[in-house]
């Protein structure tokens, strides 16, 4: 196979990106792309699961195998299909609308059966494609179109959430830190079982417009102000940093997928069906 | 020096490359599209190239080779 560069896996016919001006999609879908190009991803082995959503187009414009699911079932559709061929390097694109407000019991399943996928989930804290509405990870007492006088629920906190979850490879970054961002998902794609990677993401058209921050760079900065990594954390009492955006690696640990295993079982079935057979003739 | 360039077929003026620039190499035209007008300030860091939603700049660092 020739070496593959980023933009061979860029699908340029469809460009200009669809994503309104300013939005992180774009960002995050050159991290996946040049941490594919360093891995050199056989592009004919791979297979990219998006489901609905402004992240859920992410497929059109990647030039390996895509398929393109239901909303929130990004995660059930990628399971499935790494079942049907265990050879295959599944990768599921899904917003956090997609993949932790409507698909959040996928998430948390494939991540508790630790399905070899890695899923890739772009924060931006609304449903961006049908007008703003809160998500389950908008911040409490920020505005969107359906919480005019402030959001009065919580958010989830997604990594913390998978980690408990059992996923054996999770990580956040932002798309300001782009070069930690890539390195995450190069690990996370290299890693066996399920990795989860969030990134946090500006959408300056709904969610920045109704929480003052108008433009990308306004609400890059906002996130860039309000996070703070791992290892600071930890060395500051939880009062201090439970309202910000915690970056780092939260789990990078071995832990045997569910191919592994669902092999293993098999051989154990035949094996048992075999000698029942053996004993019936004998 | 460095080169920068911007496909403005591409560029939605989105300011991302003009405002994190460490060392503020564009300019911005009024509907947003950034132009390297101090481009001999560039370090080629290129940070914009990979901060750019859009893919819409390109920079060839003098003496590396392109990639």
């Amino acid at each position: 196979m020739p070496e593959m560069k980023y933009d061979d896996y860029l699908v340029k016919s469809r460009m200009p990106l669809f994503w309104c001006s300013g939005c992180g999609n774009g960002i995050v879908l050159g991290a996946i792309l040049r941490a594919f190009a360093k891995l050199q991803l056989d592009r004919h082995n791979t297979v990219v699961v998006t489901g609905i959503g402004c992240w859920g187009k992410a497929d059109d414009y990647i030039n390996t195998n895509t398929f393109h699911g239901t909303h929130g079932r990004a995660l059930g559709f990628a399971t499935g299909i790494k079942l049907a061929n265990p050879e295959l390097k599944v990768i599921a694109l899904m917003g956090d609308g997609d993949g932790a407000t409507i698909g959040g019991n996928h998430l948390i399943h494939a991540a508790r059966r630790n399905v070899d996928i890695t899923a890739i989930v772009v924060n931006n804290f609304n449903y961006g494609m049908t007008g703003g509405q809160y998500s389950g990870t908008t911040l409490e007492e920020t505005y969107t179109t359906t919480s005019q006088f402030g959001h009065i629920e919580s958010a989830f906190d997604l990594c913390r959430l998978v980690e408990a979850a059992g996923a054996p490879y999770v990580a956040r970054s932002h798309v300001l830190n782009v070069i930690q961002l890539e390195g995450f998902i190069t690990e996370a794609i290299r890693k066996k079982g399920f990795s989860f990677v969030e990134a946090l993401s500006p959408c300056p058209t709904h969610y920045g417009r109704h929480n003052g921050m108008k433009t990308a760079p306004k609400m890059m900065q906002w996130i860039k102000e309000n996070a703070i990594t791992l290892k600071e954390a930890e060395k500051k009492p939880q009062a201090e940093w439970e309202n910000k955006f915690v970056i780092g690696k939260f789990t990078d640990k071995e832990s045997v997928d569910y191919s592994t295993r669902y092999e293993a079982v098999m051989a154990l079935a035949e094996a048992s069906v075999s000698k029942g057979v053996s004993e019936r003739e004998g | 020096m460095n080169r920068i360039s911007v496909n403005t077929a591409w560029c939605k003026g989105c300011g991302i490359c003009a405002a994190f620039c460490p060392v503020k190499v564009f300019t911005q035209e009024r509907d947003g599209t950034p132009v390297p007008e101090y481009q001999e300030r560039c370090t080629g860091c290129k940070l914009c190239v990979l901060r750019c939603p859009d893919f819409a700049i390109q920079l060839e660092v003098s003496g590396d080779e392109p990639k």
